[in-house]
Parts: C-alpha cells; sequence; structure tokens
C-alpha cells in the first residue's frame, strides 16, 4: 500500500515534529510512506477567503506531487476537507477525482482503512481533546452535537487505545475555536475570545494537554496559552498515537 | 472598500471591549441552544422533519409564482384584499394608504423582521404616523431607538437591570425595579391602552396556506391576536417566500419553528387567519424586495427557505460573541449574513467573511439551508466581483505564487523561520492582529521537509 504524506504547509514549517510523527506511525504501522518534496499548500488559505480562483496553481502542483498513491493521508482534518471538496485540474482533471477520493485525514485513515485495533502506544497524561470543525462537522470524523444521532468519534476510538491516557469531558465539547484561516486576524477580536474561552474550557477540566487533530486550531489555542503563560500545552494526535515508553516522538 | 457604515470586524471589536458582557451574552444565548438540543432530542424524527421541510420548501421555491396565484386566489374568495409590493418602498406606501384611508395616525405592529428590512416604522414616522410595536422584545429596542439584535429575540442584548431603567424613564416604573415579571406586567398595562385604541394593527406572517389562502402568525405573547382582533382593519405582510402548499404542511413547520427557535414544544400562540370578521377589512401584502432576483440565483436559492427561527444565530459562535448589531442589517448572524448580500453586495461584502465556517449554523437549520457553504460561495462571487478589500487582493496574489511554486516556498518559509528566530520584533508587534492576544508559534530550525530529506532520503 503506497501511502502519499500531505503535510499541511504550515505544519512543515512550524510543526515538524508532528509531520515526523504522523509519519513514524503509518510506518510502524505497515504502511509504505513517500512525502512528495515538491509538495506545498493545498490552497485553503486563498479559497477560504474568496480568492479559490486564484488556487490553479496551488492545485496543478498538489496533483503532480500525488497522482499515483494508492491512497494520500494527512494530519489535517481541514486540509484534508479542502482538497475532497474543491481539488480541480485543467490539465489534469481525472487524477484531481482520483485524489479527492482517496484523499484521508489521518485518524480516519487509521480507524477506516488501516482498521487498527491495539495500538501500541502510552500516554499517561490528562488531555482535552478539541474537535476541530472542519474534520468532524465537514469530515464527519465524529457526531455532531447538533444532530439527532448516535455517538461516535473516531479519534476517541483511537485515543482509548492509548494506555494511561486520560480523556475529560469538556463542558461545549465541539464549539469552534475561532481560528477560522484569514478570520484569526480579519476578526482578531471575536476569533482571539472564542480561542480564550476553548481553551478556559480544558483549563478547568485541569487538562496537562490540549489535543486535535488539527494543527491549525492548536496553534491559535497554543498562542493563547503562551501569552497566558499556562503549563498547558497544545499536541496532535498523531504524537499521542505515536508515544511509547521507550521512544518518545521525534 | 469605501463603506458609508463600519464593518463587522470593527462593530464586534466594540462589542468586546466589555468581556463580561460578551460572556453574558453568549451564555446567555448557549443556554438557548441547549433548550434546543434537548427537546429536539424528544423527537426521534428530528432529522426527518428536517429533511421533509427542506422538501416542502424546495417544491414551493420551483413553483413559487403558481402557489403565489393559488393563496391570492383563494384569499379574495375569503373576502381578504391582496396587495403586491415589488420592494420595500411599495409595501410601505399601501400601509400608509391603508392608514389614511382609515383616516388614523397610530398603529399597532406585532413582530415582522419583513417589516424591519423594509424600515417601515422610519418610513411611517415620516408621514406622522406613530407606531408601537407590540412584542415585547420589540417593545423594548423601540424605546431605545434601536433596531432588534436578534431576530426571535430583540432585545437579547439588554440586561434586565437596563430594561428596568428604560421603563422608568418611558413608562413611570420606580426606578431600580428589575424584577421581570413586574416591568412585563407594566409593558402588558401600557400596550392594552394602545391595543384598545388602535384601529388598525399589522402582523406579520410565518405561513400562508395556498391551498387554503389563510396564514399562521405565531406569537409568544399572543399579542398579534390582540392586535387583529381588536383592530378594524388588519393589515400582514409577508414575503414571497413564506408560502406552503397545503395546510397539512403546518404539521411539519410548526412542530420544527418554536423547538428550533427556543426548545419550546410549540408557539404559544399559533393563530390561523383565514377571512375578515364582519365589518372587518383584512389585506394581505406581498413583498418581494429582491427574493424573485435571489431566487434566481442557483447557488443562494435554497437560503428562501428560511423560516426565520433564528437557531443558526443562538448556535454561531462569532454571533454570540459579536452581538446582532454588528451585522448591520435587519436578520444578523449565519442566515443574515447569506441573505444581505442579495440586497446590496457592496454594503453587505463583509458578512460573508464574519464566519470561521464551522458548519454548526447549517447542523441546527429546521429547513437544512446549507449556510456555511453558502458563506464560502459568497466570499467567492464577493472577491471576483471586487467587493473584498485591494491590499488583500494583492496580498492573495503574492500568496497564490508562493504557495504553488515549491522552489519559492521552501526559500520563503525558511527565511521567515530565521527573521522570526533572530528578529523576533518583526512579527511580534502591534501591526500583527496576530500577536495582540496570541503568542506567534515558536519558529524550529529545521522544516519537516529538512528532516526528511536528512532521514529518509539518504
Amino acid at each position: 500500500m503506497k501511502v502519499g504524506l500531505f503535510i499541511p504547509c504550515y505544519v512543515d514549517q512550524f510543526y515538524p515534529q508532528v509531520a515526523i510523527a504522523s509519519l513514524q506511525l503509518l510506518e510502524k504501522l505497515g504502511c509504505e510512506v513517500e512525502f512528495p518534496m515538491k509538495q506545498t499548500c493545498c490552497g485553503q488559505p486563498m479559497a477560504n477567503s474568496g480568492y479559490e480562483h486564484l488556487t490553479a496553481g496551488c492545485n496543478d502542483n498538489f496533483v503532480d506531487n500525488f497522482a499515483g498513491f494508492d491512497y494520500i493521508v494527512c494530519p489535517s482534518g481541514s486540509c484534508t476537507l479542502h482538497v475532497k471538496d474543491h481539488l480541480h485540474s485543467h490539465k489534469n482533471e481525472q487524477a484531481a477525482v482520483t485524489i479527492r477520493k482517496r484523499i484521508y485525514e489521518l485518524s480516519e485513515f487509521l480507524t477506516d482503512v488501516l482498521q487498527v485495533k491495539g495500538l501500541q502506544a502510552r500516554f499517561p497524561h490528562k488531555v482535552g481533546f478539541h474537535q476541530s470543525c472542519h474534520g468532524q462537522r465537514g469530515l464527519h470524523m465524529s457526531q455532531m452535537s447538533e444532530l439527532v444521532a448516535e455517538p461516535f468519534s473516531k479519534p476517541e476510538q483511537l485515543l482509548n487505545q492509548v494506555e494511561g491516557i486520560e480523556l475529560v469531558a469538556l463542558t461545549r465539547k465541539d464549539e469552534c475555536c475561532g481560528f477560522g484561516g484569514t478570520f484569526c486576524v480579519a476578526e482578531e477580536a471575536v476569533s482571539a475570545k472564542m480561542g480564550k474561552d476553548r481553551v478556559a474550557d480544558h483549563l478547568k477540566q485541569e487538562v496537562e494537554y490540549i489535543a486535535g487533530a488539527d494543527m491549525s486550531c492548536l496553534m491559535h489555542m497554543e498562542g493563547i496559552l503562551r501569552r497566558q503563560k499556562s503549563p498547558v500545552k497544545v499536541i496532535h494526535i498523531a504524537e499521542i498515537l505515536n508515544s511509547t515508553l521507550h521512544e518518545p516522538t521525534a | 472598500m469605501n463603506q458609508p457604515h463600519k464593518e463587522h470586524a470593527e462593530l464586534a471589536e466594540k462589542f468586546n471591549a466589555d468581556e463580561d458582557r460578551v460572556n453574558w451574552h453568549d451564555e446567555t444565548l448557549w443556554w438557548i441552544r441547549q433548550k434546543r438540543d434537548k427537546i429536539v432530542w424528544q423527537l426521534p424524527e428530528w432529522e426527518q422533519l428536517r429533511e421533509t421541510a427542506s422538501q416542502i420548501k424546495h417544491n414551493v421555491l420551483s413553483h413559487l409564482s403558481e402557489y403565489l396565484l393559488e393563496f391570492e386566489a383563494n384569499a379574495q374568495k375569503n373576502g381578504v384584499t391582496v396587495h403586491w409590493a415589488a420592494n420595500g418602498e411599495e409595501h410601505n406606501k399601501i400601509v400608509y394608504k391603508l392608514l389614511k384611508e382609515q383616516g388614523v395616525t397610530q398603529m399597532v405592529k406585532s413582530k415582522s423582521m419583513l417589516t424591519e428590512e423594509c424600515h417601515l416604522n422610519e418610513f411611517l414616522e415620516k408621514q406622522g404616523i406613530e407606531v408601537v410595536d407590540t412584542d415585547l422584545g420589540e417593545r423594548i429596542v423601540q424605546l431605545a431607538k434601536e433596531p432588534p439584535s436578534h431576530i426571535v429575540l430583540p432585545c437579547i442584548h439588554w440586561k434586565k437591570e437596563e430594561i428596568g431603567e428604560l421603563f422608568h424613564k418611558f413608562l413611570g416604573t420606580p426606578e431600580g425595579n428589575a424584577d421581570p415579571q413586574f416591568l412585563t406586567h407594566a409593558a402588558r398595562l401600557a400596550l392594552r391602552q394602545d391595543f384598545l385604541t388602535r384601529k388598525v394593527a399589522l402582523t406579520g406572517v410565518n405561513f400562508a396556506v395556498a391551498e387554503t389562502g389563510e396564514f399562521v402568525v405565531c406569537t409568544n405573547e399572543g399579542n398579534a391576536d390582540m392586535g387583529a382582533h381588536l383592530s378594524n382593519v388588519h393589515i400582514a405582510s409577508m414575503g414571497i417566500e413564506k408560502l406552503i402548499p397545503k395546510r397539512k404542511h403546518l404539521g411539519v413547520f410548526l412542530r420544527l419553528l418554536t423547538r428550533s427557535a427556543t426548545g419550546q414544544p410549540i408557539t404559544t400562540y399559533s393563530s390561523h387567519f383565514s377571512k375578515p370578521r364582519p365589518g372587518q377589512q383584512m389585506h394581505i401584502i406581498l413583498v418581494d424586495n429582491g427574493r424573485s432576483v435571489h431566487l434566481g440565483k442557483e447557488e443562494f436559492r435554497n437560503s428562501l427557505k428560511c423560516i426565520r427561527c433564528g437557531a443558526c444565530m443562538n448556535t454561531c459562535p462569532v454571533y454570540r460573541r459579536s452581538g446582532g448589531h454588528s451585522y448591520h442589517n435587519a436578520v444578523a448572524g449565519p442566515i443574515g449574513s447569506i441573505l444581505a448580500p442579495n440586497f446590496d453586495m457592496r454594503k453587505n461584502a463583509d458578512l460573508p467573511f464574519a464566519s470561521t465556517l464551522c458548519g454548526s449554523c447549517s447542523n441546527v437549520c429546521p429547513v437544512k439551508i446549507d449556510i456555511h457553504d453558502q458563506l464560502y460561495k459568497w466570499r467567492q462571487v464577493l472577491a471576483k466581483e471586487g467587493h473584498t478589500p485591494k491590499a488583500k487582493t494583492a496580498a492573495m496574489k503574492v500568496m497564490a505564487v508562493t504557495l504553488s511554486k515549491p522552489g519559492i516556498f521552501t526559500v520563503a518559509g525558511k527565511m521567515g523561520r530565521i527573521v522570526m528566530r533572530n528578529v523576533p520584533g518583526l512579527v511580534n508587534n502591534k501591526l500583527n492582529p496576530w500577536f495582540k492576544q496570541r503568542e506567534m508559534p515558536e519558529a524550529p530550525k529545521e522544516s519537516f521537509r529538512e528532516w526528511y530529506q536528512k532521514n529518509r532520503k539518504k
């Protein structure tokens, strides 16, 4: 099984440890993983700002890098959703369509394709899990509190396999953190307030870590935690799932 | 963008200057969202009900002209006078004409977002007509000379102590009394006088049934009924999208409306009006005001399904923390942000950006409007038609080039990280809105691709 690892541009630049954990985790689970070196960005920052018409360059580059893989896996629900919904190519639409069907967010790839049971991971900490909206409401990685429907959660299904982890229940289990791409600067006041409120919910449960499947939300909340000089850290789900007693991440 | 009014971000920032108030506003609306959750979970068929309502409205929008004519014919058969208004101005003139015919200068009005949209009160005031809003929340904002900040809860931004002060000033209640029951009673006494003395009453319309020519008005206070029953002339103003084909469809919508709006099983008063009582006149004004143009926009057509429950506002994390007035439009919140650009793209170009696209609005919508997808689509239209700031367009063009060329991206990323590590002041300053309340991420020495090159590509 040939897996193309798609690492969001800002993760590549600012959170290499998340990409390393994703790579190591997939390798550990027996995948043949390649990181196409010329990949950049999925184009979402432009598209969500109203400039999808400027994303042809990003799209073509994405298709050039990821055509031909059995699966494309990405440790971000938001970037995955963008590719799934909006990847097109004038040069090779067929390849774009195939990629749209074969791209998975990391945790849903683990639960749905690899059907991982009995992960060998250990993370003896108190953790709050942040449901990122695009993964949850866009990719349906977990049930949404607005709907009258059976609850489920793919990330929790995986985290429950981790030894020693204590997952806390939040007061508002799936409220947006307020990152929202360019919203975080264009609507700074509301964005920061939403972030502060989300962080406060986790702090109230006395967590050691705020975990999530999207580094963008975590980056936003990390910025708030650090400004508050809080000892609480953010951590990507890949880092938790890749943790063992003997081999700490990165 | 040279806009005559302040934009959402700026107005929201102002609202956020008082953090305790934001917390209170957020908690109050979240409480209503929780009430809604609790009651919808009592109906195992909830999701099916939403789908059914959505399909009924789909049928209505696909055959709107036929249903409108059917409704008009049946209403006329019932003895109701039907008027057609192409826009707000025509609507207001029709109302004024009816008032003049009666020779009155006063009118009571129950809740109608359509009349807010048409700016009826301002228009009538200029003609020397005094309008009394009889919905308690609307009366409060009317006394305060403000527009409603929420379509179902018009004064949700007012605290009871402030309402006490307002009533002290206008209704002569004792100073410092902020007891909700007492204040409500005071308002009721004052309004009773208005109900008894006004000859003309205007109501909104929640649903109009094509098959029977009747219309249904839902209120929790019974104020529409009080107004209509005591009046010699009942005027009902409705947007042309308020139709449903048959009376049996009402069951679907009445079950959805108030569960979504306030978490009640049904509105306290769902009053059916079909014909004037002897000696009374009943008028219906069918208002287009941009709706038929909107109907022609396939990607945005669904938003005409809206039944004005306000659930999308209560659930919206941005609305809860920015307040209804920051949307500078009669209808605020997520639904307002996709309706407003239909009326005036330039004036409302900021609204589709007042969202994180979290999608909660679409999930609570009782008629399944794809609200967050439409917000995304409006952004594309607004950028293409030049309604986004020029500086943003320029920045996006640079970004698009940088992010689509692997060579430039790699170099720019490396340079950026070197700058952030060595000259943090260049990004950590007040010109950077991120930095105002958040630290920037720490820039690592090595990007993942550099690590990968060393560790996997030997």
